[in-house]
Parts: structure tokens; sequence; C-alpha cells
């Protein structure tokens, strides 16, 4: 008797039941999000890629935003998010290596600050906005120019400063998940190993966790400033100005910002339609900027878990 | 020593055996000489010292109790196997004498265990030191993800024990060499010890724990998941080991225990049933127990 290799039809009801439907639904899903992006990318492009330029990138604005370019938005918008990063991400780690490290999993400190976390992730950005005015600026910065500075208004108004600070405490929530989540990752043994050769508990966890961990941190870190860059209602108050002459230098300095000066744009310009391509522009500039950033970090995490690999 | 199987006392089976099932036996049926007289391998003798003792130890995992009233002296400069069915106690017990258990939550310590005379529970006790002087080798090797060197280096750093880069380089090569396996990365210190195989990095494993200068190595089940040659690599390295340093193993795996252990002890349920000189467990024990475990009635 010969071999026959029989080929078996999928009955109708296979065809439903069977892995096909499900390739194709979350292979459709995938499109949809993607053609999404595209969308948004192409129509930002179209209205303003005409516009970008060397120029654009590198001047002032003029003429109430409607000419010129937005070199000060740029600068203000990267300065902001280097203090909310250098504020953020130490904090950040610190606490999830004390929630993870050190806590006793059912202490009540343990969930106080869990809970704390975890509703400190769903507090809307407005009222961060509004927390950051309240407490920053009035409470501290009043603070600071009583006690330093003899009354004179020096901290005690909007700065890039707070508002630095106030957009590290909205992405503090995702830096401590994302390296809490990195910690876990890290296998039992290594710990137990590192005791084992008379290790102390922060000797093992400078030397072979927190070096392993950086991945995650690094993921943590790229998730927040992608955030950070982009969220404007926390610093509609704290800091952010339409236009300035001068670049932030000090603290106590108020700043330009891309978003900022997108919202601004959009509502408040004397002709929205002139100011259409520059709004483009600036949007698609924020967009290339969001994406570089995840570019980098992306790669910085790759190399780095490369190497951990061996 | 040869001891004669057919001889062997209380081996009762109804019906006659293929083969034997003597560990013993099936390790060749003759027991390694291990270069000691008979008298000298008494356990408790006075000719050895006692490295370490437990007394009335009673160790909890919350409220489960595991080990109940273990009496043990443990002598210095010999290997001691700990053997037992799955979930007995000896793993447990091996890590009390590092204190390792610290590291769990919910763990609790009753009795005494010394080591040198001093009983490491005291208050008093520097942790860090002891676990300077009583080494760690795990089941499942666990090289840090650095380099080979830099694994090795890793507890000669913690401890302080190098001065210079040489004196680093050093100390690295003899750890090495005292695993057996300088000679295999003496080449490629500097790449990744995650790229040595499975038997390579257990015996990684053991330089590293032998870099820093410990007096006893505790070993748990460490060729348990090595294809048998890697075992074979890692009880000859014990053996050669046993002249410095006192080891302390934990198998399952009872043709080991009677090939390269000087005493055995036998738990059972959290209990230390017997603990005897190697020769004396697998021909003649004195529990019944013992017998039914080393026969292959259960475990």
């Amino acid at each position: 008797m010969s071999a026959a290799i029989s080929v078996r039809t999928p009955s109708r009801q296979a065809l439903f039941t069977g892995d096909l439907p499900l390739s194709i639904a979350t292979g459709a899903a995938v499109l949809v999000i993607i053609a999404m992006l595209v969308v948004i990318l192409l129509e930002v492009a179209k209205g303003g890629a005409g516009t970008v330029s060397w120029a654009f990138l590198s001047t002032a604005p003029s003429k109430g935003g409607l000419a010129g370019g937005i070199w000060p938005a740029i600068y203000g918008t990267v300065f902001l998010v280097l203090i909310m990063t250098i504020a953020a991400v130490p904090v950040g780690a610190a606490t999830a290596i004390y929630l993870h490290e050190y806590a006793r999993a059912d202490a009540l400190l343990t969930r106080l600050v869990r809970t704390a976390v975890a509703n400190l992730a769903g507090v809307p950005s407005i009222v961060f906005g509004l927390f950051g005015v309240g407490f920053f600026i009035e409470t501290i910065g009043s603070g600071i120019d009583t006690a330093f500075y003899g009354g004179s208004l020096f901290y005690g108004k909007p700065a890039i400063i707070w508002a630095a600070l106030t957009l590290a405490l909205l992405t503090l929530p995702v830096v401590i998940v994302a390296t809490e989540e990195a910690l876990r990752a890290i296998p039992r043994e290594h710990r137990e190993g590192s005791l084992a050769l008379g290790a102390t508990r922060w000797q093992t966890i400078a030397r072979v966790i927190l070096p392993q961990a950086v991945p995650g941190i690094l993921t943590g870190s790229i998730l927040a400033i992608s955030r950070g860059a982009g969220e404007v209602a926390p610093i509609l108050f704290t800091g952010a100005a339409y236009y300035l002459p001068f670049l932030p230098a000090h603290p106590t300095d108020q700043f330009m910002h891309l978003g900022y000066h997108v919202f601004v744009l959009a509502t408040q310009s004397p002709d929205v339609n002139a100011a259409l391509p520059n709004l483009n522009a600036t949007v698609l500039v924020l967009l290339v900027m969001t994406f570089i950033l995840n570019i980098t970090a992306i790669i910085i995490r790759a190399r780095v878990r490369a190497r951990l690999r061996g | 020593m040869v001891v004669e199987m057919n001889e062997t006392k209380g081996v009762a089976m109804s019906t006659p055996q293929p083969f034997s099932v003597n560990p013993i036996s099936r390790a060749g049926g003759q027991l390694k000489s291990r270069g000691q007289s008979p008298g000298e391998a008494n356990a408790g003798s006075g000719a050895v010292e006692t490295k370490i003792s437990a007394s009335g130890l009673d160790f909890y995992y919350g409220k489960a109790q595991a080990l109940y009233g273990i009496n043990i002296q443990i002598p210095a400069r010999r290997i001691t196997a700990l053997i037992g069915p799955s979930g007995c106690g000896k793993s447990t017990f091996l890590r009390t004498l590092n204190r390792m258990n610290d590291t769990i939550v919910g763990t609790r310590v009753e009795g005494a265990v010394e080591i040198d005379g001093e009983n490491i529970y005291a208050p008093s006790t520097d942790v860090v030191a002891l676990r300077q002087k009583v080494g760690m080798v795990f089941q499942k090797s666990n090289p840090f993800p650095k380099t080979i060197y830099e694994n090795v280096a890793y507890g000669i750093r913690i401890n302080r024990l190098a001065g210079s880069r040489s004196e680093m380089d050093g100390r690295v090569e003899a750890a090495l060499r005292n695993a057996a396996l300088w000679e295999e990365v003496k080449d490629r210190l500097h790449s990744s010890a995650l790229s040595l195989s499975g038997g390579q990095q257990q015996r990684l494993c053991i330089a590293r724990a032998l870099a820093i200068e410990p007096e006893v190595l505790l070993m748990d089940e460490p060729a348990s998941a090595l294809d048998p040659l890697a075992t074979q690599k890692i009880e000859e390295l014990s053996l050669k080991l046993r002249e410095q340093y006192t080891i302390v193993i934990v198998t399952h795996n009872m043709q080991q225990a009677a090939r390269i252990s000087d005493h055995t002890a036998f738990f059972l349920l959290g209990r230390l049933v017997e603990f005897n000189t190697t020769d004396k467990i697998f021909t003649a024990p004195d529990d019944e127990r013992t017998e039914d475990y080393i026969t292959g009635r259960f475990g």
C-alpha cells in the first residue's frame, strides 16, 4: 500500500474556531494602530513639513508666533525634561528598591506606599498643575523667598524648577513600576549567591542587582520622558510662557515649551489659519523629538541587555 | 576495606534480587580507600576535631516545624553527606549552618549551632563574617551575569582580601585552579560567565566560594543538574578539597554519598535518624528506617 498524504480540508466550523480567526483579529488590531499612527503623521507632515527648516529650528518666533522659528521652545522643552528626569528617576528607582528589596510585603508602611503610588498614577494631569501652583510655588517658593531673600519675589512665582518638579511627580509612578518590574525579573539565586559570599544586602543591591536592573530602569525613564515631554496641563500655571526674549538659564526662569506653543498657536493666535503651517511644523518637531528620545533609549537598553546576556 | 556484599546484614528480601540494591555494591562493590585507618574514621572519635555541632536544633517556617531536635557533630576536614528523601529537611539543615535561612521571611530557629565552639545564632554574631567562613554552593549554578574574572573577584572585593590588582589576579587564579577550572578558562577570563557549560558554571561557583578562603564548604546537591561526566569532575574536586576544607554535601544520590563521603547523616521527616561513618551507614545501619531507605524500600 502506498502511503498517501491526505490533506484535511478544514470544515466550516473549524474556520471559525481554529487559529485563523484569531490571527486575523489580532493582525487587524495591529494594522489599525499602525494605520492611525501613519494617518496622524501624514496629516501633520503634510501641513507642516514644508515649514520645517534649519531656520525654523534655530530662530525665535516673531509676529506672535506666525513667523520665525521655535528654537526657544525646543530648548525649553529639553531643559525641562532634563530637570524632570534628574528629579524623578533617582527618587522613583529608590522607592522601587525599597519596596522590593527592603520592605516586608505585609507591613503597613509598604501597603501605604503602594497605595499612594497607585493613586498618584490616577490623578488627572491638570490637578498636578494646580498642586504645583499651590504647593511648590505658593508654599515652598514663597517660603524660600521669605527665608533667604527677605520677601522679594524670586522663587515664589512660576519657574522651570517648579514645572519640572510637578512633572516629576506626575511621572514618578511610571518609573517606580518599571523599576520594580525589572527588580522582580532578577532571579532570587543571584541575591542568595551574593549573600552567601558574605555580602551585605546593600552590597548585593549595588553590585549585583542594580547593574542587571538598568535596562528596566531605562525603560521607565524612557516612558517617563515621553510622557513628560508631551504633558501641557501641569506646566500651564507653573512656568510655561508663550513668548520669552531670553532662554531659561536659572532655575527661577520661565521657559517656552513645544506643547504649550502648539496649544497657544491653536487657540489664542490672532490669525489661526495663518498659524496652521507653524502649528503643524511644531507638532512635527515634537513628534520627531519624542521618537528620537525613545529610539535612543531603546538602543541603549538593547546594548546593556546584550552585554548582560554575554 | 573490602565489604562482602553477600554477608550484608539486614537486607532481608523475600525473593532473591537479580541485582543488589545496596548502594555500596552499585558503586562498584568496593569502598574507596580514603587513606585513613578505620579507627580514625569513626564519627566523634578523639582523633578528629568537631567543626560544626548542632544541639537541640528546631527550625520553623512560620508555624510549620521543619527540623526537630537535631543533634549532630560534623568533623573537620572530612566530607559529610546528608541524605534522605525529598522534604526531609536536609537542605533546610544545611542552610542553617550559614544562616541563609535568615533571608526567608518568617523563619525561626531554636537551639544552638556551633562552629568552632561559637554559637552562630547568638545575637552578637556577625553574619557577614560567618558567611565568609562558611561558603555555599547551590543546586543550580548561579553565576552572576559578569565576566568569569569578575565572578571570582566579587567575593574577594566584598571581603577586601586583595590590596592590589596583581594580588587580585593571583587570588582569582588560585581559586580557579583550586576548582579545577583554570586550564579551561585561563584564556577567556574576561568573557561572560554565562557562556560556560553547566558543569563549568558550577565549578565557577565553587571557585567563587573558595576565593574568599572559607573553612567550611556547604554544597546543596551541586551535581544534581549536571551530566555524569560533569558530576564526576565535581566529585573528584570534592575529594581533593577535603584536605583543606570541611565539606557538608546534601545529596539525594546515595551512590554519590557512598562514593565520596566519610560520614553520612540520614534525615527523615525533619529528624536526624542516624549519623555514622559512611561505611557503617551503607553496610550495617543501626536503624531500620535507614536500612529501608538505602535499600530502596522508599524514597
